[in-house]
């Protein structure tokens, strides 16, 4: 059910094919792709898809990782904090982005404009003078807590022995965090990062609602040129190559996804 | 006596410190969520006032407004299209995954392997021909198309999840049972539902999670009869004037029941989120 609208999308890229033009329908062999070669928005896109989803993932796996060994060290309440910490993961991606476009913001009336007044930043529009910053923040915002969660799991399932042997042994906190935590939430931190980069390729709702692919096409990443290819231009043929694609850039991440997650089976097997 | 004494004062210390560091990070990232709680409960004036207003007395006004205007059918929409592709996630998947899993097909692992990988498989991959095929179809607008898109989606992910859980109980239940004289049906109904109860309810979340706030679909299949609650925020986008606190009500509302299901199953959703790896 998801694998035959895959081969029909292989099948639609070597056609060019106006959705609005009646008879339009005609075989194009693989001008499609070389279009794609030498159009410049293929390249802008692709190049956003990769910066946005290098810049997401690092930014939430390392403050991920530095949330989740608060909430493993001993603190006043863990448990709401983990409760609260989860929320912008569950928040609808949309009404996440909205809220933070017009009401956090927005030059004219957004809290955070106001907040930053002392360090003359008051009248800076974010969304349109820093969009990629503005989308990468969202996203981080909305990913950290995925990845807490997960290097979490990974830092509870530690046996707290080897931390105790490793504090007798006399040493510090750096040592203890670079020689045993660091290799034993590594599997975790990978599993987190690539999961989570396979979700961010995809991102489509919070540039939609935020940025809309501007100013021009710097947020422009891959899902949104194939939204603006076939719904907006109608070209079912170019779009479907671009379909291509991201599928064969998501296959790469998704091939090392697929591993660490049998690796990781294979681990709680042996055991 | 005094060392230990010093290295208690010195715990405590440290504890209250990183309480307020983590309690400061957890504000920062839980803020955007806190103050469109407020907005919300603001009036239009307060809530695109400069400085902002942080104190006021709250009002259900805008509420109240959102749900006597054109929000419901939406919110249904969203109800119908998560709730019913994640039944039919758990009909069929439940089967597929017992299968794999306790009774095992020849070449079980590739069946995984091809299973999971559809999930990896970006939208950007099928969105095309299931746009025409829906098209032809007539199923345009319609949200049964949306409930049978969410669970494709949805499926592998589900039937990898239920099929963690089930590895998880000892055969010997099942040979006692076959012993016994128990049949497949009951087979199924008497021992695996109970006993996977808890992965039944992660697998129902994460469905719920990624159906529920689904937009790429949302926007390009359905246009007015079949929108669902994110297509409803999208009018804000364009929206001029003062529609700051009517923003924060309807974006609260769409996002509750996701927030609620997540806050309430923690423990079900990290093992959702990372397909069973991690417990």
């Amino acid at each position: 059910m998801t694998q035959i609208p895959f081969a029909l999308t292989i099948y639609y890229s070597f056609f060019s094919w106006n959705l609005l033009k009646e008879g339009s329908f005609r075989f194009s062999g693989l001008d499609n792709y070389s279009r794609l070669l030498t159009d410049e928005s293929i390249r802008t896109a692709i190049f956003n898809t990769v910066l946005l989803t290098l810049s997401v993932i690092a930014f939430s796996v390392v403050i991920g990782l530095g949330v989740a060994m608060l909430l493993n060290s001993d603190v006043f309440g863990k448990g709401l904090m983990r409760t609260l910490m989860i929320a912008p993961f569950l928040i609808m991606p949309t009404a996440g982005a909205l809220i933070w476009k017009d009401t956090l913001l927005n030059p004219l009336f957004g809290l955070l404009p106001y907040l930053l007044t002392p360090f003359g930043l008051s009248r800076v529009d974010w969304v349109n003078q820093f969009p990629m910053v503005t989308v990468v923040a969202v996203e981080v915002w909305r990913w950290t807590p995925f990845m807490m969660l997960i290097i979490l799991a990974g830092l509870q399932s530690q046996n707290l022995e080897i931390l105790e042997a490793a504090k007798v042994d006399g040493a510090n906190a750096i040592q203890t965090f670079r020689r045993i935590t660091l290799p034993l939430v590594r599997p975790f931190i990978e599993l987190g990062a690539l999961l989570g980069s396979l979700f961010v390729v995809q991102t489509f709702d919070s540039i939609f609602m935020l940025t809309y692919g501007g100013p021009g096409e710097d947020t422009t990443n891959l899902p949104f040129l194939l939204y603006l290819v076939a719904f907006q231009g109608f070209s079912i043929g170019q779009a479907s190559a671009i379909g291509v694609v991201a599928v064969i850039i998501t296959t790469v991440v998704a091939t090392f996804a697929l591993r660490t997650l049998f690796s990781i089976f294979q681990v709680e097997a042996r055991r | 006596m005094i060392a230990s004494r010093v290295d208690a004062r010195r715990a405590v210390i440290s504890k209250v410190v990183w309480s307020i560091v983590g309690w400061l990070v957890v504000f920062v990232f839980f803020f955007p969520v806190l103050w469109m709680w407020l907005e919300s409960f603001k009036t239009e004036p307060q809530a695109a006032s400069s400085p902002p207003t942080i104190l006021f007395a709250p009002t259900l006004a805008e509420f109240q407004e959102v749900l006597s205007g054109d929000f419901p059918p939406f919110f249904i929409n969203s109800a119908i299209a998560s709730i019913g592709s994640t039944l039919l996630v758990l009909i069929l998947g439940l089967p597929a995954a017992y299968a794999l899993s306790i009774r095992p097909v020849k070449r079980t692992r590739d069946v995984l392997f091809f299973f999971i990988s559809t999930r990896f498989l970006p939208f950007a991959a099928s969105l095309v021909p299931l746009y025409l095929l829906a098209r032809d179809l007539h199923l345009l607008d319609n949200i049964f198309a949306l409930v049978l898109i969410y669970t494709t989606i949805n499926l592998p992910l589900g039937v990898w999840l239920l099929r963690s859980f089930l590895l998880e109980i000892p055969n010997d239940l099942f040979e006692a049972a076959r012993v016994d004289g128990a049949g497949f049906f009951r087979e199924l109904t008497r021992i695996v539902v109970p006993l996977i109860a808890p992965g039944i309810a992660a697998t129902s979340l994460i469905c719920l999670i990624f159906s529920w706030n689904e937009f790429f679909y949302a926007v390009n299949f359905t246009s007015s009869v079949a929108a669902t609650a994110p297509i409803f925020l999208v009018g804000f986008i364009s929206g001029r004037g003062l529609f700051y606190a009517k923003l924060a009500a309807a974006a609260t509302l769409a996002s509750l029941p996701v927030l609620l299901a997540g806050w309430i199953a923690q423990k079900q959703l990290i093992r959702g989120l990372t397909m069973g790896a991690v417990k």
